[in-house]
């Protein structure tokens, strides 16, 4: 059944590599041995980031970008994040819209996803995703996302170039100085460069990349400003060509070689966290001391963080526990005072 | 770990007909009760409408018509039928007079929402024919 699969992804099967990020976003336990099974066929993309705030034209461009890499007769998967509404836990995945004239290529899969109420711009689903792109044979993943909050950080670990989209007028140099999204961005696109304050919106990056000119020669990539019209598809070409520029880069070369480990490390270390505190978290708020800590501190007779930290030296440090036993009752309460 | 599935549904207005704030407004219903909507937009053609439902692996097609292309709904079940997709259910809202929709039902179509359907009444629907 697992070999089945893997032959069909390794293959480029469609519907089955589609069932199967269905599977993964769904968290359907099966996936992992197939996951397993396809990591050896995975490391040969090339994987590019596109994200900015909401907005600023990252489908349009990578609609326009999906065209130009076709053109080339390069192979393209496109995985488009959305965010999960917080209040419903529903979504709605509107970047396709853009890139529905790719739909009849075959040798174009593009996908959505919801982020499904993990912060950042990746997920470990979207990981996952990207490896069942890589082991189909796509040349080139794009991977957008919405860069909002500290999400960007995110996807340039994962990602081998990062692909930053503004527009004019969205703020000043403050804004730009500001520490995240600035320090990932391998590419900075001004897209709507035609409109007012396109100028001012490149000086205002040059002169945030020249600040830190020294580092950026240590790692061998400087990054780059471009102005484009995506709806226009100017700008594009030249944006792939310096993706091509980069992926030539030390930057990358080291990624690519030594920087392999680091990535490692991370998705690594995020499936650690992920199981670790799934299976964790169940069992500590599943237990009946868990209701009792609860009705302390609603009590008041114990406050959150002694709980806190009675509960994770029992039930993950293995010491014993006595709920209300020793009250931390010396009480700063005001009421009690005199 | 059972429990994480959620509905996807494919939200898309077919051939020439551009009227979108229906499909639009039936994709934000269904966000709010916490399904996934891929939402494709005006002017798509069966054929992108089946090759974006393969590619998302979704559970229910939704197809929102007020300009009298109910032809172009009978081909889009065809052609889920050519594709193997024969077990999403394709429901259609909008203004399909009484004896079209008689036909599209006759051809495969699951329901027909015609207008002042209530939110939930499609919310309930959706969730009553996807099979967990």
């Amino acid at each position: 059944m697992v070999n089945n699969t893997v032959k069909k992804i390794v293959n480029g099967d469609v519907m089955t590599a589609a069932k199967l990020i269905r599977d993964i976003d769904d968290q359907v336990p099966e996936t992992r041995e197939i996951l397993k099974a396809l990591h050896g066929y995975t490391g040969k993309a090339y994987i590019i980031g596109v994200t900015g705030a909401p907005g600023v034209g990252k489908s349009t461009i990578v609609d326009q970008m999906v065209r130009d890499l076709r053109l080339n007769g390069k192979t393209v998967g496109v995985l488009a994040v959305d965010p999960t509404s917080p209040f419903s836990g529903g979504a709605i995945l509107g970047d396709r819209i853009r890139m529905q004239r790719h739909s009849l290529d075959k040798e174009v899969f593009i996908r959505s996803l919801a982020t499904r109420g993990q912060f950042g711009g990746l997920t470990q689903s979207t990981l996952s995703a990207i490896d069942v792109l890589d082991a189909m044979g796509k040349e080139y993943i794009i991977v957008e996302t919405v860069g909002v909050g500290q999400g960007e950080v995110d996807i340039a670990r994962c990602v081998h170039t990062t692909v930053i989209v503004v527009v004019p007028g969205l703020g000043d140099h403050v804004q730009a100085i500001k520490a995240g999204i600035f320090e990932v961005g391998d590419i900075f696109v001004v897209n709507k460069a035609d409109r007012p304050e396109a100028e001012r919106a490149v000086t205002y990056l040059r002169s945030m990349i020249d600040l830190a000119k020294k580092e950026f020669k240590n790692e061998g990539w400087e990054p780059s400003i471009i102005m484009a019209e995506a709806l226009n598809n100017k700008g594009i070409i030249e944006l792939l060509n310096e993706i091509e520029k980069h992926r030539r880069s030390k930057k990358v070369g080291d990624i690519l070689v030594a920087g392999k480990r680091d990535s490692a490390r991370i998705q690594l270390t995020e499936m650690i966290k992920r199981r670790l505190i799934e299976e964790t978290l169940n069992r500590i708020t599943g237990s009946p001391e868990f209701e009792k800590y609860l009705d302390c501190i609603m009590e008041r007779t114990k406050d959150p963080y002694t709980a806190c930290d009675e509960l994770l030296s029992a039930m993950v440090f293995g010491l014993s526990l006595d709920p209300c036993s020793a009250p931390n009752r010396t009480s700063n309460h005001p009421d009690e005072k005199d | 770990m059972g429990d994480r599935r959620r509905i996807k549904v494919l939200i898309s207005v077919i051939g020439l007909d551009g009227h979108f704030t229906g499909a639009e407004i039936v994709s934000r219903y269904l966000m709010d009760a916490g399904m996934e909507v891929v939402y494709l937009g005006i002017y798509q053609t069966p054929e992108m409408i089946v090759s974006a439902a393969i590619q998302e692996s979704v559970d229910v097609i939704g197809i929102s018509s007020h300009a009298s292309n109910y032809d172009q709904i009978g081909m889009l079940l065809d052609l889920m039928k050519q594709n193997g997709l024969n077990d999403i259910p394709v429901i259609c809202g909008g203004t399909i007079p009484r004896q079209h929709a008689e036909t599209l039902l006759k051809r495969g179509v699951s329901k027909i929402f015609p207008p002042q359907s209530s939110s939930e009444s499609i919310v309930n629907y959706i969730t009553s024919i996807v099979k967990r």
